[in-house]
This record gives structure tokens, sequence and C-alpha cells, in this order.
């Protein structure tokens, strides 16, 4: 066999969630991807995020594209059904099982090269229809699989790791989910847990496509001097206009957000996604201000961080679709099948 | 199954009489309100008791361009076209000297004589072995519609009446389904009346009528429907309890899951709160529809797509991927002319090996072929049923000629006892008393694994996967664990085989060496040159195709005989290449019957081929 199971182990003291599970029950198998990448640092966080919102395994689906960053649905949450899909095409199928089973809590992982290039088509539809699933994009700038080509969100005059210079221009995620419709944009930093976490359970609760551009540096092809996707550019480079965290609806209703330094989206399910302004003038629901906010710092090469955008009154696709309440795979034939008798009567028009 | 209504009618000596036994063929311009002059003539031949077929041929266009409807009218019960024209309505100036051409020895022309025009003035290009009949069908409708619009639907509404009077069709039958129409107005009733009156009358003072070439009432309809096979599918999903579509608008296809989202608007919507109980999406490509249809079948729902050869092309990948990953999923392909673009609004049945092995590496599919809209409602709840207990995709390949043309065929029926097959899906309760469920083991020996489905029980989780995978379902590189799984699949193609219909075989009442096999819409074709052929001394076994994997009738047919003609509509012979490949039949054997130019296949065409060959083996 050349997959390895992990080890579940047990011992006394380890910390349990509202459903009694372990951060352990929200691990899956070993990570097989170089020592260091940043997808294996955002795989801990999805794990710590549906661990702290005690999600059970089994509600949730885990897909994926192809790629390094598709690699890693293996790596989180083996109580739950995962499927890695042809090249650039998660969406499609996210949208598919969600249309089949509303209930289902979809995660879609996807990379530069996934959703960028040979999906881009599909990450855009997917926005568009705001199909109800946390869209995380390990963005690192470059092939890795098929060993360091550029990929479309390189960034023109970023440097391959032979020091050829990309000069094509490089697509951003989160203004073109912006531009696409979108209705929860943001971005994270792949080496930032204190910022990501708290954004994939906002993300995991926003009712909508909840995008997440994830700048995770590929520590093999694209971590050198002259790479805009590096650790230390990255580090160097960005700049957090807020910090968001996800008030279950309990603790919300004692939340007061009088000092003006918080701002509060509230959504749906009473829970509240609150936002710590780090920029005073940033507004999140204005989307053209949004878009010349992420345009003037492109321009001075800092890679803005947080939740950019969003609108938590936006209806979904089984919203827009009209899909009953209760998941379609939970209709009895009886309730499908509308009988001979019908069958009878539709026929008297065609004779 | 449409198998011809023969009648007391048809006597052995009658045969040739053209009562009841017709094609009528209107040229018109598209856009011109022609389709529903064309719709009530066929409704009234069909209330009166004759069996017919219409073929609309019409061009890839909205309006302008030059379109035809073909009725065939057959007390017989024969439902293809026959490669002749017994009365032509000229309609369209644009193609007068090629409709006129078309015209069968003997056969009518009727055109609108309201202009005087050079072949009708100086008898230089008119054919002295036709009757040609004159109506001005325009300065009738001018002089007593308007505006512009009116009079040139109305105009169409005339020829109607023209024939009525000319062929014998019953006025009253007319008037009767313009009530229907024009239900809820009656002001539409009473010009469109109008309208088939002026015809009706001007053809009557103008002519004796009727023509030998003309219609009676007779009870051949009795117990049967009209219908597109694209209707029929549609109903078939609806039945079989789809709940998921998706799909990219492309013709032939389109009126599929227009007619499904009709019905289900119809059957699956609670009035109470609005909620639907289906989900359609139309889909940003067919990639992205594939995708969809996968995901929704792996999450447990029944899901399908229509589409036709190029959706298939774009489709591929996943395809594969849904093979390898023992995903259930309903194809519908609506074959028109290609390749590449071809010719939309063409039939052929040429997606055959495209189909039988869509995507790279070894894959196969399981193919169903309707040969009419019956089948295409009966074998769309099969597909969902095959998929499912397959767990792999399924193709119903029907093609434009049976998705989008008016068939009669007898009333569907269903059995209110039927339960679909959901297949081999764990749910919680038998997951809870498993130790560990392993994915792509073959426990029972027919090659089908059991599945679990999302949000059901933490102990059904896999992990799905287009890239190499053992049987527990983990990653592999390994050659043998690899091996074992694509092996495996073969078992279940072998149960594949066992499942699918079989394949029909009608053997003549004489010793024969020679055999036909058509399938799909080939059928009616073949079914008629059968008797034609039979007629001139030529005995033949029939063996339609109605899936792939074969089974073992079809080589037992295939040794039965010497000479097996394969009748079908490309130009590569498909089928005879599919039988070369999955059966033992040698090269020799089989013989090509192709037609391949757009149109739905004329049984003269079949009988002439399979007469010439047969006559020169003889000499030979």
């Amino acid at each position: 066999m050349t997959w390895i199971d992990k080890p579940k182990v047990k011992w006394a003291g380890q910390k349990s969630n509202e459903l009694g599970l372990t951060l352990r029950d929200y691990e899956g198998g070993l990570s097989t991807l170089c020592a260091g990448c940043g997808h294996d640092s955002v795989t801990a966080a999805i794990v710590q995020a549906f661990w702290d919102l005690a999600i059970r395994p089994e509600q949730v689906i885990k897909l994926s594209g192809i790629g390094c960053s598709s690699k890693t649905p293996a790596y989180f949450l083996s109580g739950a059904h995962g499927l890695n899909s042809v090249h650039g095409r998660m969406p499609s199928v996210a949208t598919g099982a969600l249309a089949a089973n509303r209930d289902l809590i979809a995660v879609g992982i996807s990379g530069d090269g996934d959703s960028l290039s040979i999906g881009f088509g599909q990450f855009a539809h997917a926005v568009r229809r705001n199909l109800n699933v946390l869209y995380l994009i390990e963005n690192n700038g470059v092939y890795g699989l098929t060993k360091g080509q550029f990929s479309a969100s390189s960034d023109p005059g970023s440097k391959a790791k032979k020091g050829e210079e990309n000069r094509a221009q490089a697509i951003d995620p989160v203004a073109s989910a912006i531009t696409l419709g979108g209705s929860f944009a943001a971005r994270s930093f792949s080496g930032d847990k204190e910022q990501l976490v708290p954004l994939i359970k906002a993300g995991l609760a926003h009712p909508g496509c909840a995008v997440i551009d994830i700048i995770s540096p590929c520590v093999t092809f694209n971590d050198h001097e002259g790479s805009t996707k590096s650790y230390a550019w990255t580090r160097a480079h960005r700049e957090a206009a807020n910090l968001a965290d996800l008030v279950p609806p309990a603790k919300a209703i004692e939340a007061s957000y009088a000092d003006g330094q918080t701002l509060p989206i509230k959504l749906h399910d009473g829970s509240v996604i609150e936002l710590t302004k780090l920029d005073p003038d940033y507004d999140p629901t204005d989307r053209a201000r949004a878009l010349q906010y992420l345009e003037s710092h492109r321009a001075a090469r800092q890679i803005v961080t947080g939740l950019l955008y969003i609108d938590s009154e936006q209806p979904t696709l089984n919203d827009i679709a009209g899909t009953a309440k209760k998941p379609l795979t939970e209709f009895e034939f009886d309730e499908l099948n509308p009988g001979s008798a019908a069958l009878a009567e539709l026929q008297k028009h065609m004779k | 199954m449409n198998e011809p209504v023969k009648t007391t009618s048809a006597s052995a000596d009658g045969r040739h009489s053209p009562v009841n036994d017709f094609v009528i063929k209107i040229a018109t311009v598209n856009g011109t309100g022609s389709a529903s002059a064309n719709s009530l003539l066929m409704k009234a031949l069909f209330r009166m008791g004759i069996p017919v077929t219409g073929k609309n041929l019409f061009p890839s266009n909205i309006q302008g361009l030059p379109t035809w409807y073909e009725i065939r009218a057959s007390r017989h019960g024969y439902n293809a076209r026959t490669g002749r024209v017994n009365v032509m309505v000229a309609m369209n100036a644009q193609t007068y000297d090629k409709d006129l051409a078309e015209v069968s020895p003997g056969g009518y022309l009727i055109y609108d004589s309201t202009w005087p025009r050079k072949w009708a003035t100086d008898g230089q290009d008119t054919r002295a072995d036709i009757h040609i009949i004159g109506i001005p069908l325009a300065k009738l409708a001018n002089e007593n519609f308007k505006p512009a619009r009116v009079r040139i639907l109305m105009k169409n509404i005339a020829y109607v009446g023209a024939l009525c009077a000319l062929m014998n069709i019953d006025r009253d039958v007319v008037k009767g389904l313009l009530e229907e129409t024009f239900a809820d107005k009656p002001k539409l009733i009473e010009s469109n009346f109008k309208a088939i009156s002026l015809g009706y009358d001007h053809a009557r003072e103008h002519f004796e009528c009727p023509l030998p070439v003309r219609a009676e009432p007779m009870t051949g309809t009795e117990g049967q429907i009209l219908i597109e096979g694209n209707d029929a599918a549609a109903l078939g999903c609806l039945y079989a309890g789809a709940t998921v579509g998706a799909w990219y608008p492309i013709t032939p296809s389109t009126s599929l899951m227009d007619a499904f989202e009709i019905y289900c608007r119809k059957f699956r919507r609670d009035d109470s709160n609005g909620e639907n109980r289906y989900c359609i999406i139309q889909a940003e490509d067919e990639l992205a529809a594939a995708g969809m249809v996968i995901g929704a079948n792996w999450a447990g729902a029944r899901a399908f797509t229509p589409t036709s050869g190029p959706g298939i092309s774009l489709m591929s990948e996943f395809i594969g991927f849904a093979y390898y990953t023992e995903i259930p999923a309903v194809f519908f392909d609506i074959q028109r002319v290609g390749p590449s673009t071809g010719m939309p609004t063409r039939t052929q049945q040429c997606d055959i090996l495209a189909a039988a092995y869509a995507s790279h590496g070894d894959t196969r599919h399981p193919l169903l072929l309707p040969a009419d809209p019956t089948e295409c409602f009966e074998f769309a709840v099969a597909a969902f049923d095959f998929a499912e207990r397959l767990q792999t995709p399924v193709f119903v390949l029907s093609d434009l000629d049976i998705g989008m043309n008016d068939w009669m065929v007898p009333e569907l029926t269903w059995n209110d006892e039927f339960r679909p097959d959901r297949g081999k899906v764990l749910n919680a309760t038998q997951l809870e008393q498993l130790d560990k469920f392993y994915r792509f083991v073959d426990s029972d020996g027919d090659g089908i694994p059991y599945r679990t489905l999302p949000g059901s029980h933490p102990k059904g989780a896999y992990f799905v996967r287009g890239s190499g995978h053992n049987q527990f379902g983990g990653y592999t590189e390994d050659g043998e664990e690899y091996q074992q799984v694509v092996d495996r699949l073969l078992v279940k193609w072998e149960t594949a085989g066992k499942l699918v219909p079989e394949a029909r075989r009608v053997d003549c009442d004489q010793r024969t060496s020679i055999g036909v096999i058509a399938y799909g819409s080939s059928h009616g074709a073949v079914v008629e040159a059968l008797d034609r052929l039979k007629d001139d001394g030529i005995h033949a076994n029939y063996l339609r195709l109605r899936a792939f994997p074969f089974g073992d009738e079809v080589q037992a047919f295939l040794d039965d005989h010497e000479t097996v003609f394969v009748v079908e509509q490309n130009r590569d012979g498909q089928m005879r290449s599919l039988l070369l490949l999955e059966t033992r039949v040698s090269q020799e054997k089989l013989v090509s019957v192709l037609h391949y130019n757009g149109m739905p296949i004329p049984s003269d065409a079949v009988t002439r081929s399979i007469e010439t060959h047969v006559r020169r083996e003889a000499v030979a």
C-alpha cells in the first residue's frame, strides 16, 4: 500500500469539543506534500476551525480538483466524504452535490492553477450562482506538481526559480470574486493561523460562496528571492484590513458594538461575523470601495488580507432554484413519481 | 414497441392504393408559422384514425430559411420516410425547382398561384409526369386578412384547407383541433377556420376533389399517441424519480430539459410553499453539466444531463472519471450530424463509438438504443436503474429524428408497483454494524462494490479519487493493486451485459442466410424494407440492437447468418465497427448499409441497397 493512515493517538488531557471529539478526530491521512508546504498549515487551520465549530465530520463533503492543493482534502476530516475530481472542475461537482443534498457542508479546496487557469470558468460560475461552499484557494503562484511553471496568479515581475521573469498580468481571485458578484471574498496567509482560522469559520457560517484566497508558499518552486509569493515577501508586504471572528448565536445576543472599532455582520442563523477594523476607513460591504482598496494596494505591491467583501443577504443556488428545504435525496419515490393516472391524463393532449 | 399496425383495409391486391398511404411534403420558409399549419394537418389525419408520422426537416436558423415538413400516412402503420413524395406543397419560391424535381411520378404539386411564374407560364420546366395544382393562397389571405403578419400565417393555414378538399381530410376534425388549440381565444378559432375555408372552397371550385391520393377514416390510431422522443425521455426522467438535471443548451437535446422542467413544475412543486422537489441547473458548459450530474449522483440523487455529440466530447474527461470512480450518471445523447458543429438540425447515428468508449484510458460504457419515443420513456427509466445498479455512466443514445419529430406510438403506461433499483448503497444502520467499510471490494462476485452516501455515517466516509486506487479506496501507484481494480471493472462489465435490454430478433418465415441488424431510428425503415424485399423474393431475419454491451443473442444471430447487413446512419459504419470489436464476427460477413445525409433514413434506400447487394452476390 502506498497510502498511509494517520494513527489516531489518544492521550489524557486532550481537549474535546461540544461533540466530545478531539482535534485528532478532525484530522485525515498523512500529508505527502513537501516539508514546510504552506498547504499543510492551511490543513491545520481547517482542522482547528471545524473542531472549534463542533461540526460533525459526516455532515461535511470535501472536494477538490487537481494539483498539490487538491491533494489536501485527504489530510483532514477523515470522517467526511471526499472527492478529488478532475482538474479545475471541483465547483461543478460541489454544485451537483449541494443540489442533491443542501444540508451537506461543502468545503472546496483548490489552487491557483485549478481555479484561475483551467477552472476559471467553473470558479466564476460557482461565485455568480452563490453556491453554498467554503471555497479555499491555496495560492502559491506556481505549478508545483509539474515542477515550477508560472501560474495565472503569478505577479508581473515575479521571478521563477531559474530567474525567468513573469510578464503576464496576475489574476486576483478576490477582486475577481467581487466583480463576479460574489457574496464573500477574503484573503489570508497560510503562515497566519490567527487570522486564517476565524476567517474559515466565518466562511463556513456564511450562507453562500465564501471565497478565501490563501497565499500559501511553495517551498520547493516559489520561495526564493524575487518571488512575490514567498514566505518572506508575503510577510513583508501583507496588510490586514480587518480581523474576523465568528460569534455563535448565543453569544451574539450579548455583544455590543458601540465602540465603532468592530463591524458586526449578522447572519440568518443568528450568528455574527465580527470584524475588527485595522484600517478604520475600510468597509467590506461596499463593493466599489473594496475594489478600489484592492487596486490601490496592488499598485503599491501590498497584499491586502482580511474579509474584504461580504453580502450575507444574497440568495444561494438552492434559493434561486427554489429547491425544497428538505434535501432532494430524502424524498420518497412516491413524492417524486406522479403515478399511472397522471400519465394517462397527460396523454389526453397527445391524441 | 412501435410495430406496424396492420389493418384490415390493407388487402394484398390493394397494397398500391394511395388511399391512406402517402407522403405529403410541405416546403415553407421558417418563422412563418408553418409549424402550426403542419401539425394541424398531421393531427387531423391522426384523428381520422390514419397512422401518421411527421418529420420536421428544419434549418439551423430562426427565421427566413427553407424548411420542410414531411407527413407519412400509412394504413399499414409504417413510420419511416420512404424516399417518395406523393403530394408536395411548394410554398417556398427559393426551393421550388428542387421541390418540383422531388415529386414522385404520378404525384401532385400544389403551389401558390397568386403570382404567375416563369415555369407556370412557359411550361418549360414543368414536369409532364406529375399533376400541378395552383391555388392563389397569398391572394386569398391578402383579401381576407390584415396585418401582414397575419396574412403570412393565414396563407399557411389556407393550404391546410386546400388539402382538406383535395385529400378528403375531415374539415370538422380540423375545426375541432382549432377549438382545442385556441380554447381561450375564440377570435383565433374564427380566423383560422376562415382561412381553412378559403383554401377549401377554392380547391373545391377549381379541381375535382378528392384526388385519388386521399384520406379515408379508419381505425388505426386507437390507443396511440403522437409524441416526440425528447418529451417521452423527459417523462421517463420524471417517472424514474430523477431530481437533479444539469445541462447546457444544445440542439437537438434542449427540448428534453424544457419538457422535464414543464413536467416538474406540474408535478413536483409544492403549491403550499412553492418548494420544488427538483433542481435544474443550466450549467456554464457541458463540462460543468457532467460534473454536476456526477456530484449529484455521488450525493445520492438521480441526476442526468441531456446533450448531443459536441457535449459528449466536452464531457469525456468527466465520463472517464465517473467510470473509474464508479459513480452513477445518466447521459442522454440526442445525436446530430457531426463532426464538429456539423449540421445541428439534421439527424445521424454518429456517436456510437464516441459514447461506447468515451474518455481516455480503458473505458467502456453501457449504451441504450431507443428506437422510438416509447423506448425513450422506458429506457430513460431503465437508465437510472442501470446507472445505480452498476455504479457507472449510462448513455441513452437517441437522435434528432426520434427526439424532435412527431411519432405515433402506443400510449405510454406506468406500473404503480414499480420501485427504483437504487443499487448497492449501505445505509447508516448497515454501516453501524460494519467493522470497517471499504469502497471497492467485490464481496458479491458481480464486480459491483458497495457505496455509501455523504451525510449518512462517519464509517461510510471514503475518498473518491480519479487517481490510482486500490480496492480499499486508498491511493496507490502499485501495479498489482491498480490492476486488481480495473480487472474487477471488467467483471462488472460482464454483469452489465446481463442487465441491459436484449436485442430483439424477428425471423422471417423461410430459411435464409441473410440477416439484417439495425438500431435506433433506423428501425422503421428496416421493417418496411424487409417487407418490400420479401415481396421481391428476398427473405431476411432481423435483429434490432437495443443496448451495448451485446448479449449472447447478438453473437448467435451473427453466427446464424452468412451475410449480415448492418443498417445505420453514419458514414463509417460505427455499429459495424463495434460489432467487429466486441463479438467474434468476421469482417467479410458484415455489410454496411449507410445513410448519412442528415435526413432520416428512407426505407426505399434500404430496400435498394440490400437488393442490389443480394442480386450482385447471386450473379457472382
